[in-house]
């Protein structure tokens, strides 16, 4: 417990170092906090034109779509925020910076996390609250309080979700060293093709999103018992058995560490 | 122009060696399409009678788009070259006894053009075999595919010219990383990337066709797939040419203007 909470300790001590080393940047922090905007907001036109043309799409309405889109990009916004650290990892074990990193008493994934806190999400985080708002207004929910948890776990499992595919992404680079760029379309290609519910792709893909990445758990099913187009209780949880998915991920960094070979100089 | 011809074949051939990244650039590529695809046949699903174009037009659109992402993608600009503006070295560049605005143009065209000849051929190999209507349509007849292919260029060109402003501009502002964000997500708006034009309402589309991002990839994409008429097909060309004029002559003009105002950064 104790080592827990130092740990936590230390976690929020590298934040602020990461919070202060940015804020001396302040204009190119507000830059790019606006271009997390701009870059999701072109999605949000896309979507908004689309609905001009079109009143629904696989039974979603406007509203209902854009409760969806708003929650996966503030789930992987807040994923992106914490665990960016995965993200610049190739870098980290070609520069051989990771063999510091090792013989430092500490958990290396603590260190790791610690690394890199991209406070400029916050641009992409706050144009998803807008969303959010804008989408509870016009989706018509009866919300009640089995509705709130479903968003807080839908909050939850998707962070996880995305947590576990940056993991991924960085034990790959044991193997690797580089950074392997088709690892995008599951992150980068889920954020993009997450703002429509997943049904509306097909059914081989729901079963994918299902079983192999769990992305149907953290979106679709969820969002159908939120919007009232299912009943049962089960949907709710969905979410929470995503989280499971950072087992694998877990012990794929586990075995990459295993099996590191420093490279740096 | 032949100092200009071998600064693009040596861009060109560097381009070219990186066939790793092709190759990873092409899976995304080609899921990128697939889900799009798939989310317009949701949309078609739904209401057929509100599709602006054939649904088969649609699908060959994206995987067009897909396969000449290289050709269109104004984000894809040359690093170096804002590099160059911002420690100081493009001071070498102004040494040389060459036209800064026609080498920096031969060099985006020649990293784009090997960009795309890497990447294009799989995707629109493979987009060729997906079976109808979700696949890639040939277009009716000889005149549209030739047609098609001017037009490419011509997209091409307005794009780079498009982007040799922003390196021009960053002479002025030092740090390029607002004015990029800008042009970027502006630019890919209104060029129909995030959806194609004729999805717009009607009086929104007579105003985004008219404004020069529209003369980049709309045109080209929109003649493959046979759903542009023979009047809009001749308004589009022209509006390219005039782009490309205009958007060159601003270029050289701003050139000619930062080239007198340079102020060179770090030592």
């Amino acid at each position: 417990m104790k080592t827990i909470r130092k740990s936590f300790h230390l976690y929020l001590h590298y934040i602020s170092i990461n919070i202060r080393s940015m804020m001396q940047y302040k204009t190119s922090f507000f830059l790019s906090a606006m271009g997390q905007f701009l870059v999701s907001f072109n999605v949000f036109l896309g979507i908004f034109f689309m609905f001009r043309r079109f009143r629904t799409v696989e039974d979603f309405s406007y509203g209902e779509v854009l409760l969806c889109f708003s929650i996966v990009l503030l789930e992987f916004s807040l994923a992106e925020m914490f665990v960016r650290g995965f993200d610049a990892f190739s870098g980290i074990v070609r520069s051989g910076e990771f063999d510091r990193i090792l013989v430092r008493p500490q958990n290396e994934i603590l260190q790791v996390l610690g690394s890199r806190f991209e406070l400029s999400r916050i641009g992409r985080m706050i144009q998803a609250i807008v969303m959010f708002v804008y989408g509870v207004a016009n989706s018509h929910v009866n919300w009640n309080l089995s509705k709130a948890v479903t968003v807080i776990f839908m909050l939850i499992g998707g962070t996880a979700v995305f947590s576990a595919l940056f993991l991924i992404y960085a034990a790959l680079c044991f193997f690797t060293l580089e950074g392997l760029e088709f690892m995008n379309v599951f992150t980068d290609g889920a954020r993009e093709f997450g703002k429509y519910p997943i049904g509306i792709y097909g059914k081989k893909m729901l079963l994918f999103t299902t079983f192999l990445v769990p992305y149907a758990l953290i979106q679709y099913y969820p969002l159908l018992y939120l919007l009232g187009k299912r009943e049962s209780v089960l949907y709710l949880f969905m979410p929470l058995f995503a989280c499971l998915f950072l087992l694998p991920a877990f012990l794929l960094w586990k075995f990459g560490v295993r099996h590191y070979k420093s490279s740096g100089s | 122009m032949k100092k200009y011809l071998s600064f693009f074949r040596l861009r060109f051939t560097m381009g070219l060696q990186y066939r790793a990244a092709a190759l990873a650039g092409i899976v995304t590529q080609f899921t990128w399409g697939f889900m799009e695809v798939m989310m317009f046949r949701a949309f078609y699903r739904s209401d057929a009678s509100a599709f602006p174009m054939s649904f088969s037009a649609t699908a060959s659109y994206v995987w067009l788009q897909q396969a000449f992402l290289a050709f269109f993608m104004v984000w894809m600009m040359e690093n170096e070259i804002f590099d160059s503006i911002i420690n100081g070295n493009i001071a070498y560049e102004l040494c040389r006894p060459i036209n800064l605005y026609n080498m920096w143009f031969s060099r985006s065209m020649a990293t784009r053009l090997s960009r795309a000849v890497l990447r294009c051929f799989p995707v629109l190999g493979v987009a060729f075999f997906v079976p109808s209507p979700y696949g890639l349509e040939p277009p009716a007849d000889f005149f549209h595919f030739a047609l098609f292919l001017v037009t490419l260029v011509l997209g091409f060109a307005v794009t780079v010219s498009f982007c040799m402003l922003i390196y021009f501009f960053t002479f002025f502002t030092v740090s390029p990383q607002g004015l990029r964000i800008l042009f970027t997500s502006l630019v890919e708006f209104f060029a129909g990337a995030v959806i194609p034009l004729p999805f717009f309402p009607e009086n929104i589309q007579r105003i985004m066709e008219a404004l020069p991002f529209a003369a980049m990839q709309n045109v080209s994409l929109r003649i493959f797939s046979g759903s542009m008429n023979e009047v809009q097909m001749q308004k589009a060309v022209a509006l390219q040419v005039f782009w490309l004029l205009v958007l060159t002559a601003a270029g050289k003009l701003l050139c000619r203007f930062a080239e007198k105002k340079v102020t060179i950064q770090g030592g």
